[in-house]
């Protein structure tokens, strides 16, 4: 009995295991609203302080690349690639916001936008970015937190 | 009373068909030049007939039009006494169909080979100054005019990869051509107003390299800029895609030197 059931276990717990590390390193399956309702595997609370930084920072978020914020008007050349942000935190929820960061083509497949922490169906990735999603959890988590700040005047 | 129903009909449907498609499709005399897109402060030193800096290497070019290189003994004005006339209308035509090669060939391998094997000299280097200062000077002989491809026969199905390649996503921020020279020209993309991307000015002086620029770096710049790993400079997949960029933009004149952030 006990020889019989241990590969068998260790299996199981190979699985286990490798489905955890799989899923707070890179998020695979389909990502939903559903999904996005819950922060990402893995993360503290967001911290809005840390998101503005991720936001603006070219190499990280770099949003102004596409879009507009007032409260980040001190920076230099805002994109208008994409809509302005400000009011984002008044007129979605959290969930909404945190799908678009995670994968925009949900909601438009033709979207110009990346997925900000997708590592899978790229093609040709320069090989220091291959296997690494743009953003860390705890980067998505932050900006989705400091998206929330951006309330209606 | 039915068939003015059904022929009316058949015109809503054929309109309807036509403008879905129009509204999707771009006209070619509709495009513009990098140059429109420009900051006035790049404009303004284009316009500069006099303190272009981009003339002076145009002059280098000149100078070595007839300097003697290679075991032949010879130089371009050998063959190209005058370059005016020699070489109107002839920069227009790459990426131009080689029989021997049965692909695409662009200007500057149409420079390398006619060094080798009439000049008997070395190869220049892709980014060299003195294989770009040459292109720019060969495309200023046909500066103004449109270009003169052709896509049908042969050339078809290496123009097809290239409008394939442009429309694909790519890199890690999974982006195509396409997507900002398309769908997002004239918008600003950080502190640049997005263009057409179509290639009319290249080589092209660009002001942070302070000298010309060929084409194909500036593909490699972009599809880094995506976080995706580039072909090579000549590489067949760049060939076809600047076939599919010049005929793209084959109504926007050729400007030399075109200078380019």
């Amino acid at each position: 009995m006990k020889i019989r059931l241990f590969p068998s276990m260790t299996i199981l717990a190979a699985a286990v295991f490798a489905l955890s590390f799989s899923a707070s390193a890179n998020m695979t399956g389909p990502y939903t609203l559903e999904t996005a309702a819950t922060p990402l595997p893995n993360t503290k609370p967001g911290s809005a302080e840390n998101g503005r930084k991720v936001f603006y920072h070219r190499k990280k978020g770099n949003c102004l690349a596409c879009h507009a914020v007032t409260d980040l008007e001190d920076v230099l050349f805002h994109g208008e690639v994409g809509p302005p942000l400000d009011g984002v935190g008044s007129n979605y929820t959290e969930a909404e916001l945190r799908l678009q960061v995670v994968n925009p083509k949900v909601n438009n497949s033709d979207s110009i936008m990346p997925a900000y922490h997708r590592t899978e169906g790229l093609r040709r990735v320069l090989v220091k970015f291959q296997n690494k999603p743009i953003l860390t959890a705890q980067e998505v988590e932050d900006i989705v937190a400091y998206m929330m700040t951006l309330k209606d005047e | 009373m039915k068939s003015i129903l059904k022929s009316g009909a058949a015109v809503f449907a054929i309109s309807a068909m036509l403008v879905s498609f129009t509204v999707v499709a771009e006209e070619a005399e509709d495009l513009k030049s990098g140059y429109y897109f420009a900051s006035d402060e790049i404009k303004s030193i284009q316009d500069d007939d006099f303190g272009n800096p981009a003339l002076l290497l145009l002059e280098d070019a000149e100078v070595l039009w007839s300097e003697v290189d290679g075991t032949e003994g010879k130089s371009c004005a050998s063959c190209h006494e005058d370059p005016a006339t020699d070489m109107a209308g002839v920069g227009i035509k790459y990426p131009m169909y080689d029989e021997k090669l049965k692909k695409p060939i662009t200007l500057s391998q149409k420079i390398n080979r006619e060094r080798k094997e009439k000049m008997g000299a070395k190869e220049w280097k892709w980014e060299s100054g003195n294989l770009l200062n040459t292109s720019a000077y060969i495309m200023l002989q046909s500066v103004g005019m449109e270009y003169d491809l052709k896509i049908d026969g042969p050339m078809e199905p290496f123009y097809k990869k290239g409008e394939k390649l442009y429309n694909t996503r790519n890199g890690q921020f999974d982006m195509a051509c396409k997507h900002c020279h398309m769908d997002y020209t004239d918008t600003m993309l950080r502190g640049n107003r997005l263009s057409y991307g179509l290639g009319n000015g290249f080589p092209a002086y660009r002001v942070g390299a302070q000298k010309f620029v060929s084409l194909h770096k500036r593909f490699r710049g972009c599809e880094k800029r995506l976080r995706a790993q580039p072909f090579k400079t000549q590489s067949d997949e760049y060939v076809n895609m600047e076939l599919y960029l010049k005929w793209r933009g084959r109504k926007v004149p050729v400007e030399v030197p075109a200078v380019r952030l």
